[in-house]
C-alpha cells in the first residue's frame, strides 16, 4: 500500500445566503494515495468544486481538516501556503475563462516559474516553457500567442502545462474536459495520463461525466449533496455499485450492451437544497429502499472489504 | 542531446516575442483604421486640433478687439462670417473657442475619470461597506438631473474655466465608476484570477497583472465616450451663463449671445453649434471605433 498523500477529516465549508446557511461541503473524509488518480463524480451543485477549492485552501473551510503529506494544511501561514501552492496545483473547467486574455501564453506560464523561483533568467525561462509546451504537444511557437489566439483545446493545454509548471505533488483538475469538443477531449486525457506516468503525480478529478472518470481513475468516489457517498477500486465500483444513489447515478448513463440486464434503480425527484437538507440520510427522499431508521440517523462511511467504504444503512 | 536545438530556438523567440508584442497594439490600429467612421472622427478631431494649436496663424484677427462702429456685420469677405454683437470677428473667435472646449473637455474626462475609475476600483475590489458607501453615494448624484446640478455647483462656487470642470466633473465621475465597478466585479469572480491564486500569486500581484490590464482598456474607451458628454456640458453651462466668462471665446456663451440677434444674424448661433456638433460627433466616431477595435475577441467585420 502506498503513502497517503492527502487526507480530510470531517471538511466542511458552508456560505452564508438570505436563504441561510448553504451546506456546500458537509463533513468529507477523504484519503487519496501517492500516484493514485482519483476521481470523484457527482450531479452539479453537489459540492464536488467547492470541496476541491477547499482542500486547495482557494477557500477558508468552516470546519474540518486537510493533511498533506502528514500536515494540516489550515493551520499554514503566509510562506507555508505559498509553498503549499508549489506542491498542489490545479486545472479549471473552462479553459476560455481560466486564462488571463491579457497575458501571453509566455506570460501566463512563467508567473509560476518565477513565483516559486524555478527560473529567474529569460533563457531557463524559455527552456522550460518550451519543455512543457513540447509535453502538452504544442510548439514553442504558440508562447507568442494571446489565449484569444488560440483554440480551446489549445488553451486547456496551456492550462495544465501551467499547473505542471511547478512540479507539483497533485493535481486537482475540476471537469477538464467539459468545455472541450470529444475529439479534443481524448487528446487531453491521453496527455495528462503520459504526464502523470513520467511525473510520478497524483490527480484529483472531479466532474459530472462518470464516461470521463472511468477512463480517467482508478479509484471513484461518488459525492452527493456535500458528502461523499461511496468510494472504491474503479472497477468494484463499476460493476457492483453499493450505495442506491450510485446505482441509480450509474443507470443514468446509456448502455452500449444491449444484452446486458439493467436492474431498475431509478433516481426519482429533485436534489434537495443544501440549505436545508433532509435529516438522516441526505438520499432518503429518492432512495428507493428507504426505511425508517433513514429519516432519523444520518449513515457514516463504512468500511468495507477491498477496499471499499459506502455511507448507507444497507451495509 | 537536443539543447543546442533549444537555445537557437530560443533565439529566435525572443526576437518573434518583440516583434509580436509590438504587433498587439498594431492589431488594435488596423482595427480601429479599418472602421471608416472612426477614421472619419479621427479627421474630424484632428482638424480642431490643428485648429486650437494654430489659431493665431488662421486668422489676423485679435478674438477680443472689439469695433464699436462694426457691429454684427454680414458675412464678407473681410470677415467670412461677419462680425457679433461687440464688433468681434466671429469666425476668429470660434477658432480660438476650440482651445477653450479642448481644454475644458479634456480637463473635465480627466478629473471625473480620475475620481471614477479610483472610486470604481475601490468599490469593486474592496467590496462590502465601501461598496455600499461609493454606490449610495452615485445613486444620490445621479438621481439629480446632471445640468441642473452642475450649475448649482457653478453657481455657489461662482463662474470660470476651472469651477466648470469642478462642476461637470462632480457629476460626471458617477459613469466611470459604475462602469470600472462591474467591470472589476467580473473579473474578480472570473476563473483566471482564481487560477492566478492557485498557482501562488499575492493580491497585489493579482490586481496589478490581471485586473488592471483587463479594466485598462475599458477605462480608455469610457474616457473617449464621455469626451463629447463633458463637451456638451460644458457649452450648455456658458450657454446658460454659468460656464466659461463671457470675453473668453466660448463656443456655448458665443451661442447663447447669438440668440439675441437670431433673426438678424442667424449665423453666430448656428455657425457655434456647427462647431460643437462637429467636435462632439468627431469623439463620439473615435469612442465607438475604439470600442471595437479594442475588443479582440468581438468579431464584427
Amino acid at each position: 500500500m502506498t503513502d497517503i498523500l492527502l487526507e480530510t477529516q470531517g471538511l466542511k465549508k458552508y456560505f452564508n445566503s438570505p436563504a441561510g446557511e448553504v451546506k456546500a461541503v458537509d463533513g468529507v473524509d477523504l484519503i487519496i494515495r501517492q500516484g493514485q488518480s482519483f476521481g470523484l463524480v457527482g450531479e452539479s451543485g453537489c459540492g464536488k468544486s467547492t470541496l476541491i477549492r477547499t482542500i486547495l485552501r482557494l477557500l477558508e473551510p468552516t470546519e474540518g481538516k486537510v493533511f498533506f503529506k502528514g500536515r494540516d494544511i489550515n493551520s499554514y501561514r503566509k510562506n507555508e501556503l505559498l509553498k503549499l501552492r508549489k506542491e498542489m496545483a490545479m486545472v479549471f473547467q473552462d479553459p476560455h475563462l481560466s486564462l488571463n486574455p491579457r497575458m501571453t501564453v509566455f506570460d501566463t506560464i512563467s508567473r509560476p516559474l518565477k513565483i516559486h523561483g524555478l527560473a529567474r533568467k529569460k533563457q531557463e525561462l524559455l527552456v522550460q516553457i518550451v519543455e512543457l509546451l513540447h509535453t502538452m504537444g504544442m510548439q514553442a511557437e504558440h508562447m507568442v500567442r494571446f489565449p484569444h489566439e488560440l483554440s480551446g483545446g489549445q488553451k486547456q493545454r496551456i492550462g495544465v502545462a501551467r499547473a505542471l509548471a511547478v512540479e507539483p505533488d497533485i493535481i486537482f483538475l475540476d471537469e477538464p474536459t467539459s468545455a472541450l469538443d470529444v475529439s479534443v477531449q481524448t487528446k487531453i486525457l491521453k496527455l495528462l495520463e503520459k504526464a502523470r506516468q513520467e511525473r510520478n503525480l497524483t490527480f484529483f478529478f472531479i466532474s459530472h461525466d462518470i464516461n470521463m472518470i472511468r477512463v480517467v481513475a482508478d479509484v471513484m468516489g461518488v459525492m452527493y449533496l456535500g458528502k461523499i457517498v461511496e468510494i472504491g477500486p474503479k472497477e468494484l465500483l463499476l460493476s457492483d455499485p453499493l450505495h442506491p444513489y450510485t446505482q441509480g447515478l450509474f443507470q443514468a448513463v446509456p448502455e452500449p450492451d444491449p444484452d446486458k440486464i439493467i436492474q431498475e434503480v431509478q433516481l426519482e425527484g429533485e436534489v434537495p437544497s443544501p440549505i436545508n437538507p433532509p435529516p438522516g440520510c441526505n438520499f432518503n427522499p429518492r432512495c428507493p429502499f428507504v426505511w425508517d431508521l433513514c429519516k432519523e440517523v444520518e449513515p457514516m462511511l463504512k468500511e468495507l472489504e477491498d477496499e471499499r467504504r459506502v455511507a448507507c444503512h444497507k451495509y | 542531446m537536443n539543447t543546442a536545438v533549444n537555445i537557437e530556438n530560443i533565439e529566435k523567440e525572443i526576437k518573434e516575442l518583440k516583434q509580436k508584442r509590438t504587433s498587439q497594439l498594431f492589431l488594435t490600429w488596423l482595427r480601429f483604421k479599418r472602421n471608416r467612421l472612426s477614421m472619419v472622427g479621427l479627421s474630424f478631431v484632428l482638424v480642431i486640433i490643428f485648429i486650437a494649436i494654430f489659431a493665431p496663424l488662421l486668422t489676423p484677427y485679435d478674438p477680443y478687439d472689439t469695433n464699436p462702429f462694426r457691429r454684427l456685420e454680414n458675412p464678407s469677405r473681410e470677415h467670412l462670417l461677419g462680425t457679433d454683437e461687440l464688433g468681434r470677428d466671429l469666425l476668429t473667435r470660434l477658432l480660438y473657442g476650440s482651445r477653450i472646449a479642448l481644454q475644458v473637455g479634456i480637463l473635465i474626462v480627466l478629473f471625473e475619470g480620475f475620481i471614477g475609475i479610483t472610486l470604481g476600483l475601490l468599490a469593486g475590489y474592496l467590496g462590502r461597506w465601501v461598496d455600499e458607501i461609493i454606490m449610495r453615494l452615485v445613486d444620490i448624484l445621479r438621481s439629480f438631473p446632471v445640468i441642473i446640478l452642475a450649475m448649482a455647483i457653478a453657481g455657489i462656487m461662482g463662474q470660470g474655466l476651472y469651477n466648470v470642470v469642478i462642476a461637470i466633473g462632480l457629476v460626471g465621475w458617477t459613469t466611470y465608476a459604475r462602469m470600472v465597478r462591474g467591470k472589476i466585479l467580473s473579473i474578480k469572480e472570473s476563473e483566471f484570477v482564481e487560477a492566478a491564486f492557485s498557482i501562488g500569486e499575492s493580491t497585489p500581484s493579482v490586481i496589478l497583472r490581471y485586473i488592471l490590464p483587463n479594466v485598462l482598456p475599458t477605462a480608455v474607451i469610457m474616457i473617449c465616450i464621455m469626451m463629447p458628454t463633458a463637451l456638451i456640458a460644458s457649452a450648455t453651462l456658458s450657454f446658460l451663463g454659468v460656464g466659461v466668462q463671457p470675453p473668453l471665446p466660448c463656443w456655448g456663451s458665443i451661442a447663447a449671445a447669438g440668440r439675441d440677434y437670431i433673426t438678424r444674424a442667424p449665423w453666430i448661433s448656428t455657425s457655434a453649434g456647427f462647431f460643437i456638433m462637429f467636435t462632439v460627433l468627431g469623439f463620439n466616431f473615435i469612442g465607438d471605433g475604439l470600442r471595437d477595435a479594442f475588443d479582440p475577441t468581438s468579431k464584427r467585420n
